[in-house]
Parts: C-alpha cells; structure tokens; sequence
C-alpha cells in the first residue's frame, strides 16, 4: 500500500497537472486504449485537472465490452447442455446476449461459475470428472497466457472434461483497424502498462512512424496517468510523436518473452468478431492443433443464429471512440449499472459504467 | 442434551425437544423476567412518548469472524438502527431458523455472544422463536431480530432534514466490517490483521445528541457503505453532498485489502460507525463527543452539505480531481450482514 501512496501523493500529482497545464498550447485528443485507465480516470477525478486542450476518449480496451455478441450467445448455449459447467469470469455473467445471458441461464437452473482464473477451471474439472467444465475465455494478452498455461497443464495431466471457449483477442490488430477506420482526430495513445508489459512496445512503433500519433505506455496509478499524459502532450508540441515507456518499473521494450513463447505454443491467431468493430483479421486466439482436444468450438455444437444486438445501443460507436456515452440515447435512461443494455454499461472497466459512476453530468 | 449433540427437525416441532433446547440453550442465556413468562407474547411497560421500531435479518457467512459472530452483530445491527433515530434501546426479539445438522455447541456459542452483546448495551430480549429446516434449506443459522426504543422528548432526526451548509462527520474508519468478512470468507490469507467493527453505538448517539442541539441526521452506513447511506441522505434531504476523500479515514489493512480485491472502502458495509449531520458551528461539539467513545477514536469531519443538485454526491478525490460518488450498483457482496 506505502508502494501505491507514492503514485497518488497528492503534491505530486497537482504539479503534474501544472505541468501538463503549462505545457499544453494546441488542442490534442488522446485515447486510453485500456479500461483499466478508463476507470482509473474516472475514479480519480483526473479529468477535472486537466487544461480544457486536453480531452480524453476511451478505446476499445474493456474486454468484456469488445466481446461479440455471438460469443455470449454461444456460451448461452453451452450453459443450457446437461452436464455442462460454464466457468467465466464476474462481469461476463450479467452481459446480455441476443435474447439471454448467462446470468438468466443460471438463474434458470444452468450451472455457471464465477472463477478468478482458467486454472481455478482447471481445479473445478479436476474435482468434477463427471462435468464438462468450460471455460469462458476473454481478454487480451494479460490474461491470454495464463490460460495457455491451463491448457498446457489440462494437456499434462490429461484432464479430459476441461474445454476453452476462447474469446481472446490481441490488441495490436485493433489499434490498426481504429486507424483505418472513420477518422477519430486522435493526436496519440495512452498505451495499456499491463498487455505491453506482455507484448513489448513494437506493436506501436508504426502507429508513431507511419500515423505521426504520440504514444506513452502508462501505468495505472494516478501520478502515473498525469505523468503519461505530460509525455504525450510534450510529443505534440515538439512535434515528435514516438513510443515511451512511462511505466518502466513494469515494461520492457521487447516484452515477456516466457509469456509471449507460451502463448505461441498453445493458440494461433484467428480472425476474431469484435463488439463494434466487426471482424479484424487476425485479431484472436484459438487452441493450436495439439491442443484441439481441449477447444470448446470442437467439442460441442456451438453453431448460433446471427446475433441481434439491441437497435439504439450505441457501445460499438463508444468503443471506437465515435460518441461519449450521454450521447447515447439508452444511456442512463434504459441503459443502467442495474438493468445494462450493452456491455460497456456492465463491465466495471466499461466507459460507460464508468460515466454512469463517476462523471455523469 | 449433551456438547456433542446437532439439532434435529425435532427441536423445531414445539414438542418435548424444543422445549430441552430452549431450557438448554436459550433460557440459560437470555433469561429475563419477561422472557421467562413463556407466554404467547411479551408484555412490557412503556411511559408515554414515541417508540423506535426496527428489524433486520442476519445471514452472515461465516457465523464467527474477528470481532464478533452472527448472534453480537444480531443485537448491535438493530440496537444501532434504533439509535440512529435517538431512540433508547429496550427491548429485543429474536428469531431463529437453524438447519438441520448443526452442533448444538455452536448455536451456543451464538447465543452467548447475543446474550452478552445485549447486557453490554442494557436490553432484553424479551420474545423469541425457533424454526428448524432440513438440511440444505437454510445454511447453519439465520436470526431475525426486532427492537423497541423509546424515543426522549424534543429529539427529532431522520435522513430527510440535512440543510444546506451542514457538516458531514464519520464516527471512525470506513470498510472494516465488509473486508473482514470477505477475507474470513474466501480464505484470502491476508497477513494483515482485519477486524470487523461490530459495536453498539447508542451510548455515542446518545452523546451526540446531548452535545448538538441542531443535530440533523444520524445513520449507521451498512450495506453498501457510506457511498450508498450519502446518496440516501442526499436524496431524502434534497441536498448535494461534498467530501474530501482524504478526510474519510481507512485503516492502512483494509486500503490494502481492497486495493488487492478491486473493492472501494466507500462501498463496504460498517456495523459500528455512525454518519452525524450537524450544523456548521457544532461540528467540534460532534467530534468530541464521537472521541469521547472508544469507537469514535477515529471520528472526522468529512464533508459538507451543499444546495445542490440534489441527491448529488460529490468526492473531491485524494489526488486533486473531483469526481460523482454513486450508490452501490451491481457489486453484489452477498451475506455480509
């Protein structure tokens, strides 16, 4: 906790704030591309420090919001099976699909378990040989490895009533899609501290040289968000956009080579249907070939109709940064923490959960 | 009956068994004039005046935690909603489902606690009840406690009479019940020492009440916190509410608790702290008097009662930013109380 005070000491982040005050002359628009900024953000009260020639917008980096509404309708499906065990994470649970969600299937009887990790799965089918246990998998490369480190051990100890719905999905390839996409005025990237801890800054290095935008990889404490935004808005006025590395006490230029080696065993990249951004070609996981027999896709009959996504939600326009979330016609009104019409009202790290909680007016 | 016995549906049905189990376990403890009459209903003498009534359920899991167990919070949970309204606690009752199965040893242990959580804060139980359900269909035990409180002359608080330019005081530290039973729960191994807050505080209210003549609202900020007992109070009154984040005192363990489990002490349920609402000029007077106790040790002056819009809360945050302080919304934290 002492370690956490530091990056929220209150003398240093108001000078942080008067430095970006200072230094910032042109209007710039940044984009955290993580939820876990989004939220920290908004926790914070950050905006409230900023010079009005800062603006925020939130990207698609929550990743129960960039989930297709197919996946979840896939895993509606699973849960109903007689037998089945559908193992997810929290916030999954309440994401509405096309016509139910896994909360209403548990709630109807299906079994659904909250877990922490794939490996916290993995102990569940372990102690229920009698039980398919699927688990959900979402997330990016943060989370992507431990669950390759599920399946490798599922694979040891020849766990055979353990199966990956894999959901995944790799940031890079959105970040190329947002830029070939709709103009967003964006001037640089809050890069997420935690997937480039995985992957290593490389996957930016052409967002700063072949589309002139400033990216800082940041950390998620406050001092370490201002500290961030200072460096992006420094890049700007020089005119040098470039990739940092803010939080250095976490990230390295090439990345975890250990996490990166393990991943590239277990899945190969596949394209992958994404919450408002459609499908990006190569942009998901799926088990490699030796891991076939753990693939949820293979074992079961998972085939849905095409999903149906509530008509005025606007989460997709959100997620790439089109429209703020009171923008929404839904938002607040039909669309609430309690009764979520779409997933960026569900998830804690959702932009619109996080407006909802903290910055509502 | 002896130590190593478990209730049986038996102990439920009114007959030979649940007349040994009330000798054994509930007589033993609670015992009272008005209790032992075992007629139909208690009967007890009240001077004219108004009556506090409250009632609320405990389904704590686990039944035992640091710092109290599910029969002591049973008693504080209520004696304490009825101090919020400036009444003086009298009577109790107490009802009882336990499941089939449980050691009888442990309902003790429960009723024990019950008993001498209700001697400490001067109240009898006075009427009581139990049911016993099949295994599975209750978890060990559930009580349900009422009380009755005789309201003093001239005392007049409620959610609904915070004013404009009011202070905003927390008798201690915010979250500690909530993360304690979490951690005692889920089995976090947490080498930090978590205590729950379980405390009567009609002796402090009573207090308060002597010290501030314009006294506004007192609550005690349970589930979901004193994020979700403001927005009440704000809501009820018509008012903003503004705190200063770095006001709000949280005890080094539980910060580092939540931070770890993604929690916000703001949401997390107390059950020995009050929220005091008071005229500007006697926010000393609260302050001391919230000192004054034990539990009050770590009381401070956390915000303030603006205009409005109303049923607004407001954090400037520890940082420098400012920022909306919601209800509690879909976190559900199940069974803490």
């Amino acid at each position: 906790m002492k370690h956490v005070q530091e990056y929220r000491d209150p003398e240093l982040t108001r000078s942080l704030a008067a430095a970006i005050s200072r230094a910032s002359r042109r209007p710039v628009r940044f984009m955290e591309l993580c939820g876990t900024h989004t939220m920290a953000i908004a926790r914070h009260g950050l905006v409230d420090m900023l010079p009005p020639t800062v603006e925020l917008v939130s990207g698609p980096g929550c990743p129960v919001c960039v989930t297709a509404t197919e996946e979840i309708d896939r895993a509606v499906k699973l849960a109903r099976q007689p037998g089945v065990v559908v193992a997810t994470f929290g916030d999954l649970v309440r994401v509405p699909g096309s016509r139910s969600s896994l909360a209403r299937e548990r709630a109807a009887g299906a079994r659904v378990q909250v877990v922490y990790s794939a490996l916290d799965a993995l102990e569940l089918a372990m102690a229920e040989p009698s039980r398919e246990v699927v688990f959900l998998g979402i997330g990016f490369e943060t989370t992507a490895p431990t669950v390759a480190a599920a399946l490798e051990m599922a694979r040891a100890k020849g766990v055979e009533n353990f199966s990956l719905l894999a959901a995944h999905k790799l940031l890079p390839p959105a970040i190329d899609a947002l830029l070939a996409g709709p103009e967003l005025g964006l001037d640089g990237f809050l890069c997420p501290g935690h997937v480039t801890t995985v992957i290593g800054t490389d996957a930016y290095l052409p967002v700063a040289e072949e589309h002139g935008l400033a990216c800082v990889v940041s950390g998620f404490e406050p001092a370490d968000i201002l500290a961030s935004l200072l460096m992006l808005v420094r890049q700007v006025e020089e005119g040098r956009p470039r990739v940092e590395i803010q939080y250095r006490r976490a990230v390295s230029p090439q990345g975890n080579r250990r996490a990166q080696q393990l991943m590239a065993r277990v899945f190969r990249p596949v394209d992958a249907a994404w919450r408002g951004l459609g499908v990006i070609p190569r942009s998901g996981l799926e088990p490699a070939p030796d891991y076939a027999d753990w693939d949820a896709r293979r074992r079961f009959d998972l085939e849905v109709p095409p999903a149906q996504d509530p008509p005025a939600c606007r989460c997709g326009d959100v997620l790439r940064g089109l429209c703020r979330p009171p923008e929404c016609k839904l938002f607040a009104r039909a669309c609430t923490p309690t009764s979520p019409v779409g997933p960026c009202m569900v998830s804690q790290e959702g932009t619109c959960a996080a407006y909802y909680k903290y910055r509502r007016s | 009956m002896g130590k190593d016995d478990t209730i049986l549906l038996d102990h439920g049905a009114g007959g030979r068994a649940s007349h040994e189990l009330l000798q054994r376990v509930f007589a033993r403890h609670l015992a009272n004039p008005v209790l032992e009459s075992l007629d139909d209903a208690a009967v007890v003498e009240v001077e004219t005046g108004r009556l506090a009534i409250s009632t609320d359920t405990f389904v704590v899991d686990p039944l035992s935690f640091p710092g109290g167990n599910i029969g002591s919070l049973a008693v504080h949970g209520t004696v304490n909603d009825l101090a919020c309204r400036g009444a003086r606690p009298r009577w109790l009752t107490a009802g009882f489902v336990l499941e089939e199965g449980l050691a009888v040893a442990v309902l003790e242990e429960v009723v024990a606690a019950m008993a001498q959580a209700a001697r400490a804060c001067g109240v009898l139980v006075v009427a009581g009840d139990t049911k016993v359900v099949g295994r599975g269909q209750a978890d060990k035990v559930f009580i349900n406690t009422a009380g009755v409180g005789v309201i003093p002359p001239g005392v007049e608080l409620g959610a609904h009479l915070a004013r404009p330019g009011d202070a905003v005081l927390v008798s201690g530290t915010m979250g500690d019940h909530g993360v304690t039973i979490l951690a005692a729960r889920e089995g976090l191994g947490l080498e930090v020492p978590l205590v729950s807050d379980s405390a009567p505080l009609h002796e402090m209210a009573r207090d308060l009440i002597a010290a501030c003549p314009d006294l506004h609202v007192l609550r005690d900020p349970t589930r979901g916190g004193l994020a979700t007992t403001l927005n009440e109070i704000a809501a009820a009154s018509r008012v903003a509410i503004e705190l200063d984040e770095a006001a709000i005192p949280v005890r080094e363990a539980v910060a580092g608790a939540c931070e770890l489990l993604g929690l916000d002490p703001l949401y997390l349920a107390n059950e020995g702290k009050l929220i005091a609402i008071v005229a500007p000029d006697q926010a000393t007077a609260a302050l001391q008097a919230m000192r004054a106790h034990p539990a009050g040790a770590e009381a401070a002056v956390v915000g303030r009662v603006s205009e409005g819009p109303a049923g607004r809360v407001w954090v400037n945050t520890a940082v420098g930013g400012r920022r909306i302080l919601d209800m509690l919304a879909g976190e559900p934290l199940p069974r803490i109380c």
